[in-house]
Formats: C-alpha cells, sequence, structure tokens
C-alpha cells in the first residue's frame, strides 16, 4: 500500500469517524443517562437525510434546507420521545428493543412511500463543490474536507457544552447516577427531552452532512446503527469523550482495514484466495476491535458509571 | 390468507376458511373462463423499484391487450417477497394453493428464484421469470416448468468482455461487491477478455464509500473500470468516481449500475458512463417507440429493462393462451406455445433455447440526457447477435 492510499485512507476513515461520532454522540447519552434502548436512533439519521432532500427541493439553498432539516428533525425527535419513548422508559429493555424497532419499520416503509423506493440525493452545495488536487490524477473533494470540520467542530461545542453548561453537568451527573440527580429535585424528565431531541438532531446532522456523498435511501441509517453500537460500547456508555475516540478509532480501523486486510492475505495465500479472505476479515475488524477492548476494559474505554 | 396469520387457533379456523373459500373460487374460476397470472417480485425497500417496474410494464401490456389473454378475462395477483427467501415461499405457495394461478411470474433477484422454483415448477405450474436468470437452472438442472425471458445473469458481463476484447482494451480494473453474484460477473467478463484484469476487488454489500476503491483505481494503470454495482451502490460509486476526477482518466463500464432506475439519482454524473444489456428505451423499432411513449404517458418515468421485461413476460403468455385456444389443461400444448415464443418482442430479434433461456442480441449502452431533461441508456453498438447463453448445451431438454 502507497503512502498516497494511506492519507487517503486516513482521510477517509476520520470521516466515517465523525459520521460516527455524530450518531453515537446522541445514542451514548441516551442509553447512559436514561438506560433506554434506541434502535431507532440509526432512523434518525436517515432523517435528516430525506428531509433535506426535501427541503432543498424547496428552498434550493443547502444552508437553509440544512437548518430546516436541523429543526425538524429536532421537532420529529422529540415527538417521538413524547408520543412513544416516553412510555418505554420504566419497562424493560425487551420492550424497548421491540417498540423501538417498530419505529425503524414505520420510518423506513413511511420514507418509501413517500420518497419513493430509488435513492436520492442532494447535490453539493455549489461553494463546496470543487476538488482539489490532493496526489498525481487523483482529486479529493473539498465536501468531504468539509465534513469532517463540521464534525469535529460539532465535537468541540459538544465538548463545551457538557464540561462547563449547568445543562452538561446534569447530564454527566445523570449518566453516572440518574436516581441520585432525581432525588436533588432536578426534573430529570425535562432533562431526558433536551437529552434526547439533542441526540435526534446530531443524527440528522449526520444524516445531512452525509446526503451529498452518500446516496438517501430507506433503511440508510440501518448499517450505521450497529456501527454507533459498537462506538458507544468500546468508548464506554454515557461518556461523550468515549464516543469521540472510539469513533475515530472504529472510523480508521474499518476504512484502513479494507485495504490492508486484502494486501496482507496477499502475503500469505495466493490471489484469489486473498480475494476471498480479505473483505471477510475486513468487515469483522471492528468486532473484533470491540471484543479486545471489552476483554480489558469491560466497561469500555471512559466508563461515565464507573467514575461515579 | 396472508404469512401474519400464524398463531395458533387463529390461523386454524383461517385455514379452515381459506381452504373453503380456496375451494369456492376454484369452482367459479372453472366456470368463469379467466386466466390467473399471479406475479411474485420485490416491491419492499430500495430494491422495490426494480419489482415496479416488471409490475408496472406487465400491466401496461395487460391494459394493451383489453384484460383479456386469448379472449379471455385475465386475473392478475401481484404478490411482494420483501426479498425474503421464506417470505418468497410462502408468496409463492398462496399463489399455487389458494389462487391456483396458471402462470406465476417471478422473481427479480435470483436468491428468491431459488427459494420458489422447486415448489411452483413440482405443482406443474409454468414459471416465468422477468429478471433472475441464475446459471443454476440453465444446465442440467433445467426445467420443463420454467422460462426465463430476460438473460442469463452472466451474458451482460460477458458482453462487456467481448466488446473489451474487440475494443483492444488491455488493463482492466474489476470492482464488484462481495458475493456470488458479484464473483459470477468477473468469470462472465474473463469469458471473451484475454487482456489483464490488474486488480480485482470485492467491497461488502452495501458498501457507502468507495474512496479506497477509487484511490487502488488512481494508483493503478488499467484503462477502464468494470463493475457491477447494482441499486444505492451503483449510485453512490458513480457519484465519488465522477467527484474524484477519474472520469477524464478512465472509462467506465458496467452492468446493473447505470439503467433507469439509478439513473434519476445518477442524473449527470452517469452521463458518458457505459452499460451492457439485451435493450434500450431508444431501441429503433416501432413496437418500442409506442412502449416507451405510452409507458411513460402512464406511470411518468422512462422505463427500464425490468419493464420491458415486464411487458414482454405478458405479451409472451397472451400468445401462449391463444396458441392453445384458452385451454390450459394440456401442459404440453401450453408448453410447446410458450416455447414458440410467437409475439413482437420489444427487443426485435427473440426465440428460446433448448433450455427456456432467451437467445437475443446484446448492446453496449451508453448514458445519455435527453432533450426533455431526463436520463436514459442508449444504444452504441450491438455486441452480440442471437447470443445464447453457455449453459444450454448441458440442458437435457
Amino acid at each position: 500500500m502507497s503512502t498516497t492510499l494511506l492519507l487517503i485512507q486516513l482521510l477517509n476513515g476520520l470521516q466515517l469517524g465523525v459520521l460516527l461520532f455524530l450518531i453515537a454522540a446522541g445514542l451514548t447519552l441516551v442509553f447512559g443517562v436514561m438506560g433506554f434502548i434506541n434502535l431507532a436512533h440509526g432512523v434518525q439519521y436517515m432523517v435528516g437525510a430525506y428531509l433535506a432532500v426535501a427541503f432543498y427541493g424547496v428552498t434550493e439553498h443547502f444552508l437553509a434546507a440544512m437548518v430546516l432539516a436541523l429543526l425538524a428533525a429536532l421537532a420529529i425527535g422529540l415527538a417521538l420521545e413524547f408520543l412513544v419513548f416516553r412510555r418505554l422508559y420504566h419497562r424493560d429493555h425487551l420492550d424497548q428493543v421491540l417498540a423501538t424497532f417498530g419505529v425503524i419499520l414505520f420510518l423506513n416503509q413511511a420514507a418509501k412511500t413517500i420518497f419513493g423506493p430509488t435513492p436520492l440525493i442532494l447535490p453539493t452545495p455549489e461553494w463546496l463543490d470543487g476538488s482539489f488536487l490532493l496526489v498525481e490524477g487523483l482529486l479529493y473533494p473539498w465536501y468531504r474536507i468539509a465534513v469532517i470540520v463540521a464534525g469535529l467542530a460539532v465535537a468541540a461545542l459538544l465538548y463545551v457544552l457538557v464540561r462547563h453548561t449547568k445543562v452538561g453537568m446534569l447530564v454527566r451527573a445523570g449518566a453516572a447516577n440518574p436516581q441520585m440527580v432525581s432525588a436533588l429535585g432536578v426534573d430529570i424528565e425535562r432533562l431526558f427531552m433536551i437529552v434526547f431531541g439533542f441526540g435526534a438532531m446530531l443524527a440528522g446532522f449526520a444524516g445531512v452532512l452525509a446526503a451529498p456523498i452518500f446516496s438517501v435511501e430507506p433503511g440508510m441509517g440501518d448499517d450505521l446503527l450497529i456501527v454507533a453500537f459498537v462506538v458507544i460500547i468500546i468508548g464506554g456508555i454515557g461518556s461523550i469523550k468515549g464516543a469521540f475516540i472510539a469513533a475515530l478509532l472504529v472510523g480508521l480501523v474499518d476504512t484502513l482495514g479494507r485495504t490492508l486486510a486484502t494486501d496482507a492475505m496477499k502475503l500469505f495465500f495466493d490471489v484469489s484466495s486473498a480475494n476471498q479472505i480479505g473483505p471477510a476479515l475486513a468487515s469483522m475488524l471492528i468486532y473484533i476491535l470491540m471484543a479486545a477492548v471489552l476483554f480489558f476494559r469491560p466497561t469500555g474505554l471512559f466508563p461515565a458509571k464507573g467514575m461515579a | 390468507m396472508t404469512t401474519s396469520f400464524s398463531y395458533g387457533a387463529a390461523f386454524k379456523t383461517l385455514t379452515i376458511a381459506g381452504a373453503a373459500l380456496g375451494l369456492a373460487l376454484g369452482t367459479v374460476a372453472a366456470h368463469a373462463e379467466s386466466i390467473k397470472v399471479g406475479m411474485l417480485v420485490t416491491l419492499s425497500g430500495p430494491p422495490g423499484a426494480l419489482g415496479g417496474q416488471s409490475r408496472d410494464g406487465f400491466q401496461l401490456a395487460l391494459e394493451e391487450l383489453g384484460g383479456k389473454m386469448g379472449g379471455q378475462d385475465v386475473e392478475f395477483i401481484v404478490e411482494d417477497d420483501e426479498l425474503k427467501p421464506e417470505v418468497a415461499l410462502s408468496k409463492a405457495n398462496s399463489l399455487i394453493e389458494r389462487d391456483s394461478v396458471d402462470f406465476v411470474v417471478g422473481t427479480i433477484f435470483s436468491n428468491m428464484l431459488a427459494a420458489v422454483f422447486k415448489p411452483v415448477t413440482q405443482s406443474e405450474t409454468f414459471l416465468i421469470s422477468p429478471n433472475a436468470g441464475p446459471s443454476t437452472f440453465a444446465g442440467k438442472n433445467c426445467n420443463p416448468y420454467f422460462f426465463v425471458t430476460s438473460y442469463q445473469n452472466n451474458q451482460n458481463f460477458e458482453t462487456l468482455g467481448k466488446y473489451a476484447e474487440a475494443a483492444g482494451i488491455k488493463k482492466a480494473f474489476f470492482l464488484a461487491p462481495n458475493y456470488q453474484a458479484g464473483r459470477d460477473q468477473a468469470e462472465g467478463f474473463r469469458k471473451h477478455f484475454t487482456g489483464e484484469v490488474v486488480e480485482e476487488l470485492y467491497t461488502p454489500l452495501g458498501h457507502k464509500d468507495f474512496s479506497a476503491e477509487i484511490a487502488q483505481m488512481a494508483a493503478s494503470d488499467a484503462e477502464a473500470l468494470f463493475t457491477f454495482m447494482p441499486g444505492g451502490m451503483g449510485v453512490r460509486l458513480v457519484k465519488q468516481f465522477r467527484a474524484a476526477g477519474l472520469a477524464d482518466r478512465m472509462k467506465f463500464y458496467s452492468a446493473f449500475t447505470v439503467d433507469e432506475t439509478t439513473l434519476p439519482a445518477q442524473q449527470d454524473d452517469a452521463v458518458g458512463f457505459f452499460g451492457a444489456t439485451n435493450w434500450a428505451p431508444n431501441l429503433d423499432t416501432p413496437q418500442n417507440k409506442a412502449f416507451v411513449a405510452a409507458f411513460e404517458a402512464k406511470y411518468g418515468y422512462v422505463p427500464g429493462g425490468y419493464a420491458m421485461q415486464g411487458y414482454d413476460t405478458a405479451m409472451l403468455i397472451n400468445a401462449a393462451v391463444e396458441a392453445v385456444g384458452g385451454d390450459l389443461s394440456d401442459k404440453d400444448a401450453v408448453r410447446a406455445a410458450l416455447k414458440a415464443a410467437d409475439f413482437t418482442s420489444l427487443r426485435g430479434d427473440f426465440s428460446f433455447n433448448n433450455n427456456h433461456y432467451p437467445v437475443q442480441d446484446f448492446y453496449l449502452l451508453q448514458v445519455a440526457k435527453r432533450d426533455d431533461g431526463k436520463y436514459q441508456t442508449e444504444i452504441v453498438e450491438k455486441v452480440f447477435d442471437d447470443y445464447a447463453d453457455g449453459f444450454a448445451e448441458s440442458c437435457p431438454m
């Protein structure tokens, strides 16, 4: 593997990492603070992407579509919390999994009914619709750099919010010991709702960012949800910092692994066997990583509860 | 009765009710002299667009026939296999047992066909595939009750290999998803291509980010990319390939990657890219022109090969029903009438081989933007004339 390829893969890994972080951030808080398993979190990513496409159709302006999509994603998140999830907090995990899985089916089918089954696209905004020559003969789109920058900026913003604001303090406290926070007279339901809406909006933001690169289609969030769960388990449930580091780690391992695995196998096997084994091994890598992390740190890298 | 009733007593009651109803309907149907056609295609999820085209094409043909085949009323039942083998199987069984259809038209995907093949053919009901054409049933496992109106799956990539060979391409880069169909395409490509495949890459199914693969293409000295990336994967690959500026350096050849189901999303990014199959909307025959115009007027989108094959399947069944004078009880006669394929296919030349797979022409296609702003594939040149698949020899029929 050439250094060029390594460089490109590092950029791609970072990009996947920040998208994963945006999804995982909400998931880890919802899981950590409320002890609530929300399988429908990935579908918020799809909702964000579809909303952006819909609003772009109306406004024909990328940023306007993004802002409207974020507000609508927030509204949909809050509505789901109020109508469905609020009723599930005190029930066992199986009920939560069943009900939120139902929400996935419902929203995927709704997207298909409203927008049709064929993949849609969101055009890249004109002011980012260029590429620069990364190496001889290969252009790298500015938009992908913008995704990384936007993701890192949101991570920094979240850090400030969680570390240096009162709500952030309550969220951290809630993740470590929700009963105590409640006993101290904090309206935990309202806190849940804020966390939930915000998490849904972040996942929607990831969907908007991803829409111009990937295709917008029903079920697009389902694969990412599984990876997002891997991220929050590696990072430690309830920890934003853990989610950030684990997301970048998983993004890099997954992306680099895809190119390296086949090449590595070629050292041991002939080309056609390597072509068989490499891709199979590559798709297992993040789960192997998760198993390894759990072996040494059963509560993840930065467990929120352990700090209490 | 559908698959959702699977609970104890309710199930029993419904089974009895269903059986009684089935008997009643069966008796009525025999007197009413209507033809029953059951269609089993994928209508759920993103791949549902393919099944939707198939259904729309069939329905348009039915409409043009005045809702009748060979003078008899047609009852057209559409079922969704949801791209799940167990659902496909149960829907196929209900088409045969409950609806006692005369023909089952399905499926879109080869793995769905594998699930329904045995029960349908064993019940001596004719199974006509409007798209899936796996090698499995083309060779020694060919079946007297099975017909394919599309192609044998490998043929599109055989067309690309043949074209690449004739065009003097020496170095090719091959990219496909890591599953059986992806590997079959590589085999099909190599059948007529003697140049070097400098890299053969396989990605997971549903792959999102192709930039690593694109970087490898840029680093290689291949003249052209040959790829099989159906559905959303194709949309992403085309966009990212274009954004990386590779389109100026490498030719993009594909099958099932740039077609009328993906072009609405790929748009300008796909213009100039190549495909290969048995038909394109601009194929210049009077029947085809009328079909495309009528289809767009009725459904508002450009028909792809799936719609064409759906339409042809309806016309094939109609021709067979006419030939036997509406008497479907003599299966041998119906089979002979189907095999004769006495209809005018939208793609021009069409006949069935001994294995009931088509013998037809294959073309190299190129994506173009039409004057009305819509996108379609257009014929560049004919690569194969009356081309038969390579498995027919081992079929004992």
